[in-house]
């Protein structure tokens, strides 16, 4: 049974997101790409992530591709495709390349599978999906955590000071 | 394991058809106590008291014309309506109505399922819910339609930042995000609507400001929009739109009772009943709303969701963690 439902939602991402880079229309693309999400959304609820899974859908769903969508309307792009770049193939191309390889390295050299952390599916189970992220991000990952937050504050500021510069 | 997927399609059909109840005579309640704070009447036609109303307007919308213009993007233009009502319904799955109890020696819990990530869920899907609006402006191929759709959907994203600011209160008060363990943590105590005051008022402006009813129904302006993002709209696919608007009425009334409320809790009356009066109270605050408040005007509602309400959010945020931290 939930072999059957993780191809299903697999299909689905798989199948949508290669909608999403083949339509003309960028509005259509990015309704491909909320199908996406949601399916991604999914398989991170098959595998006891269900805070992951929320906020997969609260941010990326929610509120980064609103507004993308929000451009995309107001900027209303006519022919078929974004941009028109020349060797914009190859530069597809050469830049998929380089983030397959990219990906296939960190996968072969790091940790990240293989080893498990002491944090197991049941204890999350039983004490809370959100509680168990919430421990391991303060305390194991607190470093990381407050330089990406003030990654995003020193963003969020020089967004506010491009936009007010008069 | 058929018998327990059996028990939750039964429930899911008594929980949408008692939703869908709610919302028609929602309609007719409208109808009536907004025509008596104006001195009028309100329906008396069909049926007692007009009780009918809400069917026969219901029977209007299935038999009318469904007109689709020419020049609109058919596929999105089909889709925007469902996505609209589709998570509106489906945040019901997470509310928990009442206590479990036992019934012939079966142990029913009265609610659909409960998730330990009840509160994100219900703000995901209100989140996911302005896809409706955003794609039925663009696929309309409308103006009027289009600038409707552009206001709401800033409108909406803008004020469910504050709406979950001031939902993080609580959370933090009760340390979990399961509706169900927010309800059982105000058992036998405060309800947070004390400790949590400003959190409250915050929450239930940005809830009335998030679904788009007066006085910040600025996307349905009649008088400079026409109708805003359903111009273009009619029959049933119009009746979806008006639909789920009165679900996610009831979707903010509910976590509003439960969060702030103590949900089911209460005294003498059963847990249920507690549930829907306390819904139903703030339901008649739409409406009291609705016929005191004229509509602020676009920069107005701006202002006051980024420059008041977030920060007096924040503000609590901070304070609530601090007392939170000192008491435990």
């Amino acid at each position: 049974m939930e072999q059957v439902i993780f191809y299903i939602l697999a299909f689905v991402a798989i199948v949508s997101s290669l909608f999403m880079i083949t339509r003309n229309s960028p509005v259509h693309s990015a309704l491909w790409m909320l199908l996406t999400f949601f399916a991604v959304a999914g398989i991170f609820v098959q595998l006891d992530a269900e805070f992951v899974a929320a906020i997969q859908v609260l941010v990326y769903a929610g509120a980064i591709l609103v507004l993308y969508l929000f451009v995309v309307m107001l900027l209303n792009p006519k022919s078929h495709g974004f941009i028109k770049v020349p060797f914009r193939y190859v530069i597809g191309v050469v830049a998929s390349i380089i983030i397959v390889f990219q990906v296939l390295m960190t996968l072969k050299s790091s940790e990240v599978i293989g080893k498990l952390g002491w944090v197991t599916p049941q204890l999350a189970q039983e004490l809370g999906n959100v509680k168990m992220f919430g421990k391991e991000l303060f305390t194991t990952y607190l470093v990381p955590f407050e330089i990406a937050s003030i990654l995003l504050l020193i963003a969020m500021i020089g967004a506010i000071v491009l936009a007010k510069k008069d | 394991m058929l018998l327990e997927i059996l028990l939750v399609v039964i429930k899911i059909l008594i929980v949408i058809t008692v939703l869908l109840l709610g919302v028609a005579y929602m309609t007719w309640l409208e109808r009536k106590v907004i025509g008596h704070m104006q001195v009028r009447l309100g329906p008396t036609h069909v049926g007692w008291k007009g009780l009918l109303q809400p069917i026969a307007d219901g029977l209007k919308l299935v038999a009318k014309e469904d007109i689709v213009p020419d020049m609109v993007d058919k596929p999105v233009y089909i889709i925007a309506p469902l996505l609209s009502l589709i998570p509106a319904l489906s945040a019901f799955a997470v509310i928990p109505f009442a206590d479990k109890f036992t019934l012939f020696g079966y142990q029913i819990q009265p609610y659909i399922s409960d998730v330990n990530i009840g509160l994100l869920y219900v703000l995901a899907l209100s989140s996911v819910g302005t896809y409706g609006l955003i794609m039925s402006g663009w696929a309309s191929n409308s103006k009027y339609a289009l600038l409707g759709s552009l206001r709401s959907s800033a409108q909406v994203i803008s004020y469910e930042t504050a709406m979950g600011l001031a939902l993080i209160g609580p959370i933090l008060l009760a340390g979990t995000v399961s509706l169900k363990g927010i309800t059982e943590a105000q058992a036998g105590g405060l309800w947070y609507i004390v400790p949590q005051f400003v959190a409250f008022v915050v929450y239930l402006i940005s809830a009335i400001a998030e679904t788009n009813r007066a006085p910040f129904d600025l996307p349905e302006a009649e008088t400079e929009l026409v109708a805003g993002f359903h111009v273009e709209y009619s029959s049933m696919k119009f009746a979806m739109f008006f639909l789920a608007e009165y679900a996610n009425m009831y979707v903010v009334s509910s976590i509003a009772a439960i969060v702030f409320l103590g949900g089911w809790n209460g005294p003498v009356l059963p847990g249920f009943v507690w549930f829907v009066l306390k819904v139903l109270f703030f339901m008649f605050f739409y409406l009291w709303l609705r016929a005191t408040l004229p509509r602020l005007r676009f920069d107005q509602l701006m202002a006051l969701g980024w420059k008041i309400l977030i920060p007096i959010a924040l503000a609590n945020i901070v304070i609530t963690s601090i007392v939170v931290y000192v008491i435990r």
